[in-house]
């Protein structure tokens, strides 16, 4: 019999501990237990029959650490061929008379995935990939990938699966006692991001007891529209004599799972510490048991790495300032390659209470599939926020789909064949929640009525490939109503429609509705505040807008979806005061108190400056705004920014300031330079933010210490550098060819490690070879002039501000020679 | 069992423990090491003080982490023999002199691996861009945090030993002066660090999560 069907009206019990009993067997500590697939197959078959034996439908093949990364090609292979056939032993020669099945078993590769730690997620789908080929072709009925602690490598694992075979998969995920994952995801994050990609079962193996996880197979329960599964360890190890042993023994455990088969578990069995005697215990509790069945929770999901996001209940804001349309600061950032400007984006939007991030890097001259990718990488770096992947390249939409870490949001499809097509095939493979836009080959009808016609149609479409609705979110589209006044009331129509007779949710990009007016606020939060009315689900907005904000905190209050109005009590108290005077920007600010920090001769001569070397960043900002009016950007750069960031620089070297200081300055420094190039940007005065020759910086390869480099690289960009950052870990031929791309004249490089000191001598062999005409200063803990002059570098430097300094030596004499 | 149970049942074992694991409460925060280890010296510490700004940044990091750090221990005891050169024998390859010198008279030793878990790497990543000086106090707070761990640690074997008149040495780890890094590929899998604590290894054998310590502690 097919598992799937099975599983339709049987519980299915799984096999319990294998490591313990392949000790008690005699492996020996430090032995691969895979080997014993070959070396001792008679005792591999032994525990696996009294698994059997005891009632578990399903055994896992002794392949917990078959992977490339332990075994070389030909051993994985005869390992993971020979694991399936003790299996497949093992059911032939018990007595049991259930259901038998055998699963391959994929276990972590151990590799923490970038960017926490260093292994590339592709690579490890490849590794994984390796394993599940060996396991189908020996002919296994399914696969089980256990004991993952990270939610990407997770999703390697599945996809791996996912791309090599049909057969029915299941994921277990091992959760620490605060009921997350060791790299912070929830059982509902998880149970969206399998879920989308189609697993067969999801649940939790390992790491605690039956009675710890409670709380995690509960969440799985509310969250779950699969078979959930459960493989508890024996609760907690502790030694005795020598011997790791587990406090909880048959009878109790047995209590336990079943408490949880009540309550909805369907596949159970055991991990650490568990024998076939637990087994037998729980399959004969069961027998008292009717299972539960499993239903559809109708729930639409999106996920980041650590948690996820419901809609349909309280509204969903997402930020739309990841845009390059009508935004030459943001273009400016996209062809300058400036991913820090649009990680700021992302943080100053969530910082103002959005909920998602949508983002969108599409510009004609850029390459976007790359640039989507990095971005996505670089964005889930630094935010949990889940992401919303808005763009109509479908090359893009893949390669950013597959490098997201959870169930993201994409933006959009549309009634069009060609573009459902192409669009909802990406959704089925990698799961996604989808914004669909209610237009088609005819264009955006006019009425409200033929715009729910084709919801409809795109429902049903999504729905031959396997998508339902309640992973599509319709955008009715906002029409400007300064060029037809009906337009908002169509808009308004369809959302009440598509929510209340479809029972589908609605998303609207706000602001188009005012395009044209003046004071647009007024009309957009207006409009938001009707649509919310409604039914809207989401909104894609501008979160700096005090005035949609304001609507949104009073809806939510309005409508019961705020407890005791809490949110909305905090939210009114963080309210900047109404401004009663506002102070003429750049007016001498009240004397006193404004004793600089410095205690050098030279002190800041402005109150641009002494913002700046105080470290007051917005101050910094105004300040420069209202200089801008009467002076010349580069003029105050030079005659403003670049002196007050060398008072505090001297001050650093006279070590009259120490580093937070020096980064506080940078900072404040940093926001002049935004404002400038604001200005710049505006009035297309071009790309010449930096006046200074470009500067390639990397952490050599083998060393992921940064602290230190990317404090050099701030405050040299503070200085005008075109710094180049290539991150931590490059290996040796990129930082060339960075090098080599720009034609830049010097180069820095920063170790932490001895060890990996000679990446660093080897980078700088290449150098010389390639790009000979530049010069390399070297940094990090580990460095010393010594040192440096052995691996042949130009020149030490010991912080930033040397590093500064020797910069500037070369940029002189390029200016020179010129 | 308690921590200290535990504890003096592995150091009372003639042959070589299995790995054990302990939960500690959080470490009361060490002011003048987290400044050091936020690059402030310890003699402008007294003049950091007074600058207000600083203080509410750190109010600001102690609150950030509050609840996103965990604090766990693995460790095992193993008994000491020596090689013909007088080397001590460990389950991983080494001749460091520096170990040897450390280790001289012990008949054992408690090899451990701290970690305070990934959620401080997570803020790190979060802070490290838009305010670098948080990201900057962040990082010093993460290294005080494991170290405040480890002295935690540290501290209980050295009580324990103290009721039996012996006595510790100073702890000792991978990557310290001659004893290579490489040997964690030997010594995290002894203690099932991956599974267990969450440690995995890069290839360069640093450690993730980034606020996590591995060593030796010898017992004579």
């Amino acid at each position: 019999m097919n598992i799937r069907d099975y599983m339709k009206d049987h519980f299915l019990f799984l096999d319990g501990g294998m490591g313990t009993l392949l000790q008690e067997a005699g492996l020996q500590p430090g032995e691969l237990p895979e080997r014993w697939n070959v070396t001792h197959p008679e005792e591999i078959i032994r525990i696996q029959k009294s698994y059997y034996d005891a009632g578990s439908n399903v055994v896992l093949s002794n392949t917990f650490g078959a992977n490339g990364l332990k075994f070389d090609d030909e051993e994985l292979e005869q390992l993971v061929t020979a694991a399936v056939k003790n299996a497949r032993e093992a059911a032939r020669q018990s007595t049991g008379t259930q259901e038998k099945f055998v699963a391959l078993d994929i276990g972590p590769l151990g590799k923490l995935l970038k960017p926490y730690g260093d292994y590339e997620f592709e690579d490890a789908v490849a590794m994984y990939a390796k394993t599940v080929k060996f396991g189908v072709a020996a002919g296994v009925d399914l696969v089980f990938i256990e004991t993952m602690n990270d939610s990407y490598d997770t999703k390697a694992a599945l996809l791996a699966v996912k791309e090599n075979t049909d057969l029915p998969v299941f994921v277990s995920n091992a959760y620490g006692a605060d009921g997350k994952l060791m790299t912070g995801a929830s059982p509902a994050a998880m149970v969206a991001m399998l879920e989308g990609m189609h697993a067969d079962a999801i649940g939790a193996n390992c790491s605690l007891g039956p009675d710890q996880l409670v709380g995690v197979v509960e969440e799985y329960l509310e969250y779950a529209s699969v078979p959930v599964l459960l493989k508890p360890n024996a609760g907690l190890p502790r030694a005795e004599n020598g011997k790791t042993v587990y406090d909880v023994f048959p009878p109790e455990f047995s209590e336990s799972v079943g408490k949880l088969l009540e309550k909805g578990v369907r596949i159970a069995g055991g991990c650490c510490g568990t024998t076939p005697d637990y087994i037998r215990a729980v399959v004969e509790k069961s027998k008292s048991i009717t299972p539960v069945p499993v239903t559809e929770k109708n729930l639409s999901l999106v996920s980041s790495y650590t948690h996820a996001v419901k809609f349909g209940e309280s509204p969903i804001l997402i930020g739309e300032r990841i845009n390059p349309t009508g935004k030459k600061r943001f273009q400016q950032a996209l062809r300058e390659n400036d991913i820090d400007y649009i990680l700021g984006e992302a943080l100053k939007q969530q910082d103002a209470g959005v909920q998602l991030l949508d983002v969108n890097v599409g510009l004609p001259e850029i390459d976007e599939p790359a640039f989507l990718l990095r971005a996505v990488r670089e964005l889930q770096a630094v935010t949990d926020l889940p992401l919303q992947l808005d763009t109509t390249d479908p090359v893009a939409m893949e390669a950013g789909l597959r490098a997201y870490n959870g169930k993201a949001m994409v933006n959009s499809v549309n009634g069009k064949e060609e573009v459902m097509s192409v669009i909802f095939p990406l959704v089925a493979k990698y799961g996604g929640f989808v914004v669909a836009l209610t237009l088609d080959e005819g264009g955006i009808p006019d009425t409200a009525e033929e715009r729910v016609a084709i919801a409809e149609k795109i429902i049903k479409r999504a729905a031959d490939y396997g998508i339902d609705k309640k992973d599509l979110i319709f955008d009715p589209l906002a029409m400007t109503i300064s060029a037809d006044t009906t337009a908002a009331l169509a808009t308004m129509q369809a959302v009440h429609r598509i929510r209340h007779d479809l029972k589908v949710n609605t998303s609207l990009g706000i602001s188009n509705v005012s395009f044209g007016l003046p004071s647009r606020n007024i009309i957009t939060s207006t409009f938001f505040a009707l649509c919310l009315q409604d039914g809207l689900s989401a909104a894609i907005m501008n979160p700096y807008s005090q005035e949609m904000m304001n609507v949104y905190h009073a809806f939510r209050a309005l409508h019961n979806m705020d407890e005791n109005c809490m949110d909305y009590i905090t939210y009114a108290q963080n309210l900047p005061a109404p401004t009663m005077t506002a102070p003429a920007a750049g007016a001498a600010p009240a004397a006193g108190g404004e004793a600089a920090a410095s205690g050098s001769g030279e002190g800041p001569s402005s109150e641009l400056q002494k913002a700046i070397v105080r470290g007051l960043k917005e101050k910094t900002g105004s300040l420069t705004k209202a200089m801008l009016a009467e002076k010349k950007p580069l003029e105050i750069i030079q005659s403003e920014v670049i002196p007050a960031l060398n008072i505090v620089g001297a001050d650093f070297e006279k070590k009259k300031v120490y580093l937070p200081q020096l980064l506080m300055a940078a900072e404040a420094a940093k926001s002049a330079f935004e404002e400038v190039k604001v200005a710049m940007a505006a009035s297309d005065e071009g790309n010449s933010g930096s006046s200074r020759c470009p500067f390639v910086i990397a952490t050599v390869h083998g060393d992921i210490h940064d602290i230190g480099k990317n404090i050099v690289k701030l405050i040299l960009e503070n200085y005008g550098f075109a710094v180049s950052d290539l991150g931590k870990d490059v290996p040796e031929q990129t930082v060339v060819d960075e090098v080599v791309r720009l034609h830049a004249p010097i180069v820095g490089l920063s170790a932490l490690m001895t060890t990996t000191v000679p990446a660093m001598e080897e980078t700088i062999k290449l150098l010389r070879e390639q790009a000979p005409w530049a010069k390399v200063c070297v940094g990090g803990a580990v460095l010393t002039q010594e040192y440096a002059d052995a691996i042949g570098a130009d020149r030490y430097c010991r912080d930033a501000m040397e590093t500064v300094r020797y910069a500037e030596e070369i940029d002189e004499e390029l200016k020179k020679s010129n | 069992m308690d921590r200290k149970a535990l504890l003096r049942e592995a150091l009372a074992a003639d042959k070589q423990t299995i790995p054990q694991y302990l939960d500690y409460e959080s470490p009361s925060v060490n002011v003048t090491e987290w400044l050091r280890y936020s690059c402030i010296p310890v003699y402008e510490q007294e003049n950091a003080a007074k600058d207000p700004e600083l203080a509410s940044s750190m109010e600001k990091a102690l609150s950030l982490t509050d609840s996103a750090l965990s604090f766990r221990v693995g460790f095992l005891v193993v008994p000491l023999s020596w090689d013909e050169d007088g080397f001590p024998v460990f389950p991983f390859e080494q001749r460091s002199e520096k170990l040897k010198k450390n280790l001289l008279g012990c008949d054992k030793a408690v090899l451990f691996a701290a970690t305070i878990g990934s959620g401080i790497d997570r803020l790190i990543r979060r802070f490290e861009k838009a305010d670098p000086k948080m990201g900057l106090l962040l990082q010093g707070l993460g290294a005080e945090r494991v170290e405040s761990l480890c002295d935690a640690f540290n501290e209980e074997v050295k009580e324990i030993c103290k009721e039996t008149g012996r006595e510790t040495r100073m702890r000792f780890s991978p990557g310290y002066g001659d004893l290579p890094i490489e040997v964690q590929k030997v010594f995290l899998p002894l203690l099932d660090a991956e599974r267990r604590l969450g440690i995995t290894l890069s290839e360069s054998c640093l450690m993730a999560p980034s606020k996590s310590v591995t060593a030796i502690i010898g017992v004579c």
